[in-house]
């Protein structure tokens, strides 16, 4: 069992006084204007070390445990809108866990530390128009010129794409096909021949850019290859395992709030001559939706355990995040129903809890992906 | 792609000429200029009077009140309009006369009819009904918005909320309180919105973008008493008489968008490759889309079946209830799916079953929420003691 030390419990105290003081006053701010000031906030979260828990000290990193991210990302969940979450999430979890691992310690100086800081804000570039959960099938391409790839392609749904300073791109890199000869490569976003193709408009996650990018003859030295050349599928499918655990973290603190909020909400909302608490089967239906919760909080514990022990977590992360994709949908179908009308107006967080919530079980892989993967490993 | 029951009075050949009607309709002056009305946050009035011309308003209403063709010929024009690339939030926006003006129709005075509901139908006017006030949703005996009597006037003071075209609204058909607490206390008044006293703001909703939705405050609005719509203290009545109809057309809205999105998932799922083959190919996508479509159907001939008997006249409250439970249960279902079925095309905003899975969140709390309907049920089986 994961045990929470009374550092972590401060650390947490400190997250959630941050996350009501820096980033709730101003959110609603940011899904009208459909971006955040992503590198004025991540500035804030580097000086605090936030965005390196984890990483070595070498970086700037705090060489903390691993449950200080699962605090973190329980917290940042919290916050009133999940694009937030997100934005942080892709540049701790998703974008900079290969170059940790793997990257040269030049990339790392030039990439890695500065991300740390929150200087430079990060991108993953692997899906593409074509290709979705389907990595495996993705086109674009670098090409071997001398000391430099030459890039040509087309990446899709990159979040923080419209704003970062450099991409961590998964393309092929040779004839092989499938999932052999992909390797990751850091682009600094502003190498000629990359560009914005559009700014794309979500169903929710509204403050998060999102980016459609063009590669037309980018180029950028071999010596920006993270890791192996040819390795680049196998490495992209240790940092996605990363991504799941920690966006299932978030998740958890992110149903827990909207249930309390509701809990509260029915307890003082008046209806035929009694609250709506009093209708047995409203409390039923929310009490069950707490147990799911918990039942979920404690199996990411016990992923985040196994991860502290060095174990391979991708099957955790796989069923956590079916399970709690479908649980975050079911919380906030919940949560807006029991409003009612007002449960419907763009005023209430419920409306956006329900947008924001629906990304979960599509993003970092869809569910019949999760489940095509479960498949898989139980012999199937 | 919808099925239709053949030899059934929803497929005679008048009916089948009313759906290439609004079919044409849809698909010439709906669909092209939808994502703007969508930004803007309304519909054009121009919309209301080229649907008059055509005499889609006048579906439903008696042809005393300047109507023509049955409720069934209204249900038809709502579900074509969604299958053609329209949506429930322009049916909400379009044809929200179908639940400001029948009161007025059936109840009011000959004046009232020739001044508020004969140009409704032309599409020159538009109403609103305003029953929901921010203390009460879906209690509506609990309605606390004052008309007091001062001559010849009510002089009215109160606020409605959550109301459909509210923006745009010429008149709203108001439930306010004439007389003491409980339903007997409640009249139907028709407010022109043009009046002193009326100040309206708009909402913003998750869905239904295109349909404007107001809070409307009424400061000491003086109303001539000659508005009152039937007689003083029968409001209530009048309100419940016309729940079954919104009911109806709200489970007729979440059939249609169910089969609406089981089209586009279909015609997705066969253009649409991964893993080196298209959707269509995939065991899961395919018995998904069959479920999907199983639902839909079963939805719109339980919908169908039970509009038929409301039409008949026959005491169908709790198939009411049923019917709309059943058929938003199906609609909820469906859109999620083919919002997932699309992956992270389904999350972008401009592809329509997004749409539909904004839109069709409403249809299970508008019009009497999923748990006032199991209340309904429940309590029409003898639960009550």
């Amino acid at each position: 069992m994961v045990t929470f030390t009374e550092e972590h419990t401060a650390f947490r105290k400190s997250v959630r006084a941050f996350v009501e003081r820096e980033i709730d006053p101003y959110v609603d701010a940011w899904e009208r204007d459909g971006r955040m000031p992503t590198h004025e906030l991540f500035g804030k979260l580097g000086a605090l070390g936030w965005l390196g828990l984890e990483y070595d000290e070498a970086y700037g990193g705090q060489g903390a445990d691993h449950r200080f991210a699962v605090v973190l990302a329980e917290e940042i969940g919290r916050c009133d809108a999940a694009g937030v979450g997100m934005a942080i999430a892709v540049q701790t979890d998703m974008a900079t866990p290969s170059l940790h691992r793997f990257g040269s310690e030049d990339l790392k100086a030039r990439y890695l530390a500065p991300a740390i800081r929150g200087e430079m804000v990060a991108a993953i570039a692997v899906t593409e128009p074509d290709a979705g959960s389907d990595v495996a099938g993705l086109r674009t391409r670098a090409t071997r010129d001398g000391d430099d790839w030459v890039i040509d392609g087309a990446k899709l749904y990159i979040t923080n794409g419209v704003q970062a300073d450099w991409l961590c791109l998964l393309a092929r890199t040779s004839d092989e096909g499938g999932a052999r000869g992909m390797s990751q490569i850091v682009v600094p976003t502003d190498t000629p021949g990359l560009r914005v193709s559009r700014k794309l408009d979500k169903l929710g996650n509204r403050c998060s850019d999102t980016a459609e990018l063009a590669f037309d003859g980018v180029r950028v030295p071999v010596a920006n290859t993270i890791g192996t050349i040819g390795r680049g599928f196998q490495q992209q499918m240790a940092q996605f395992q990363n991504e799941r655990m920690v966006a299932c973290y978030g998740r958890v603190g992110a149903c827990e709030r909207a249930l309390d909020r509701t809990r509260d909400y029915l307890k003082q909302r008046r209806a035929f001559g009694g609250t709506l608490m009093d209708n047995q089967y409203l409390a039923y239906q929310l009490a069950e939706l707490y147990a799911r919760v918990d039942l979920c909080r404690h199996y990411n514990y016990a992923c985040a355990e196994a991860y502290e022990r060095g174990e391979d977590t991708s099957r955790f992360a796989t069923i956590a995040k079916l399970a709690i994709g479908r649980l975050c949908e079911d919380v906030a179908r919940t949560c807006l129903q029991y409003h009612g009308g007002i449960g419907y107006m763009e005023e209430t967080w419920t409306a956006r809890f329900l947008r924001d919530m629906r990304i979960t079980s599509i993003g970092g892989g869809a569910d019949e992906v999760m489940l095509r993967v479960i498949a898989t490993m139980h012999g199937m | 792609m919808t099925a239709t029951l053949t030899h059934s009075v929803w497929d005679t050949e008048e009916r089948r000429e009313l759906r290439a009607l609004v079919r044409r309709f849809t698909e010439r002056e709906i669909v092209p200029s939808l994502p703007e009305w969508e930004d803007a946050g309304a519909m054009p009035r121009e919309l209301h009077r080229r649907a008059g011309e055509l005499g889609l308003l006048a579906l439903g209403f008696p042809e005393g009140a300047g109507g023509e063709g049955g409720h069934l010929d209204s249900a038809i024009a709502t579900e074509e309009l969604i299958l053609a690339g329209g949506s429930s939030g322009v049916v909400a926006g379009l044809f929200t006369h179908g639940i400001a003006a029948p009161h007025i129709a059936l109840h009011g005075s000959p004046e009232l009819v020739d001044r508020f509901v004969r140009p409704t139908l032309r599409g020159e006017l538009i109403g609103s009904l305003g029953i929901t006030e921010p203390g009460t949703g879906s209690d509506v005996a609990a309605v606390t918005t004052r008309a007091v009597r001062d001559g010849d006037d009510y002089v009215v003071t109160g606020a409605k909320t959550f109301i459909t075209s509210g923006t745009r609204a010429d008149f709203v058909t108001t439930a306010v309180r004439t007389g003491g607490p409980g339903h007997r206390g409640i009249s139907l008044l028709v407010i022109e919105t043009a009046r002193p006293g009326v100040h309206r703001t708009a909402l913003r909703k998750m869905g239904w973008h295109c349909s404007d939705t107001a809070t409307i405050s009424l400061d000491e609005v003086r109303v001539p008493a000659s508005n009152l719509v039937g007689a003083e203290g029968s409001g209530f009545r009048q309100i419940m008489e016309r729940f079954g109809s919104e009911r109806l057309s709200l489970a007729v809205q979440a059939a249609a968008t169910a089969q609406r999105c089981v089209d586009l998932t279909i015609a997705w799922a066969r253009q649409r490759e991964t893993f080196g083959a298209p959707l269509a190919t995939r065991q899961v996508v395919r018995h998904r889309i069959a479920q999907m479509a199983r639902r839909a159907t079963v939805a719109r001939v339980y919908v169908r079946d039970v509009f038929l008997r409301w039409e008949a006249g026959d005491d169908v409250v709790t198939e009411l209830a049923m019917a709309k439970n059943q058929a938003v249960e199906a609609c909820d279902w469906v859109v999620d799916q083919a919002v997932q079925l699309h992956g992270g095309a389904g999350y972008l905003h401009g592809v329509e079953v997004e749409r539909h899975y904004r839109d069709a969140r409403i249809l299970g709390i508008g019009g009497g929420t999923n748990e006032i309907m199991d209340e309904v049920i429940a309590s029409r089986l003898g639960l009550d003691g």
